[in-house]
């Protein structure tokens, strides 16, 4: 136990200074580099959480095809590669002050609610073949209504984006 | 160990994405500042599943994966798009619907 709370922490810590960094770093694609980061620490927290399959698929779909996506957005949209100061708007410290006091609330409520509930690890691991058999057996719809919104989606980038 | 550390954790994750959507001027920033949110989501919905001895947890968070996919695709595709028309990704400056 004391390991995985160790780990948490170290993770956690890097992950919160990463996220800083996404929102509020002067370079694009430093921005970009630092959401791999989130993202891996995010997968690594899957795997505390003993949720091995998710965080597999996290690596594939986030890091794998998603940070490449925003790289080449970055770059088809000739965004400054350097550093440039005006990526933030005037709303900054209205937007500052949103989010302390969403933290605030969100933080105040989390301790209200789940102080003291632990999260024990009994019968073993939720194995990828219990993932696979409640996809396809209770969650079967709503699987196929993904596929069709991911068909959906593919057609409608494509419509957007090419060039008539 | 503790649920709320994870809640903790996608509460921050969370708020620093609510951040960079109301303050970044970016389109593409604005873009990742909602990665983080629903990064933020899916820990979350992870950490209840394991709370709750049940996989449930981990197929909401690979629906939410799918849909981030969709999400980033279409959301770029649209950025592309202002920037083919304006030449500029300044989300300030798409102000059209201003009365």
């Amino acid at each position: 136990m004391q390991a995985q709370n160790i780990s948490f922490f170290v993770i956690a810590a890097a992950m919160v200074f990463a996220a800083f960094r996404v929102v509020t770093s002067t370079n694009v694609v430093r921005a970009a580099l630092y959401l791999v980061v989130v993202l891996a620490g995010v997968a690594a927290q899957y795997i505390l959480l003993a949720a091995e399959f998710t965080a597999v698929v996290q690596v594939l779909i986030y890091i794998g095809a998603i940070i490449v996506l925003f790289l080449f957005g970055i770059m088809l949209t000739r965004a400054p590669i350097g550093r440039s100061s005006d990526l933030d708007n005037d709303q900054r410290w209205l937007a500052v002050l949103v989010s302390l006091l969403l933290f605030g609330v969100l933080a105040w409520t989390l301790n209200d609610a789940f102080s003291g509930a632990k999260i024990r690890f009994t019968g073993g691991p939720q194995t990828t073949a219990q993932v696979g058999d409640s996809i396809f057996s209770t969650y079967l719809l709503p699987f196929e209504v993904v596929s069709v919104l991911l068909l959906a989606a593919l057609v409608g980038a494509i419509v957007l984006a090419r060039r008539d | 160990m503790m649920l709320n550390y994870f809640l903790l954790l996608g509460a921050l994750l969370f708020c620093m994405g609510v951040y960079g959507v109301l303050a970044r001027r970016n389109g593409v920033l604005v873009l990742m500042a909602v990665e983080l949110i629903l990064n933020s989501v899916n820990i979350n919905l992870i950490a209840f599943g394991a709370f709750n001895h049940t996989v449930a947890g981990q197929v909401f968070a690979l629906f939410v994966i799918a849909i981030a996919a969709a999400e980033v695709g279409v959301g770029l595709a649209i950025v592309l798009l202002i920037y083919r028309n304006r030449r500029s990704i300044d989300v300030t400056e798409i102000d059209l619907m201003k009365g």
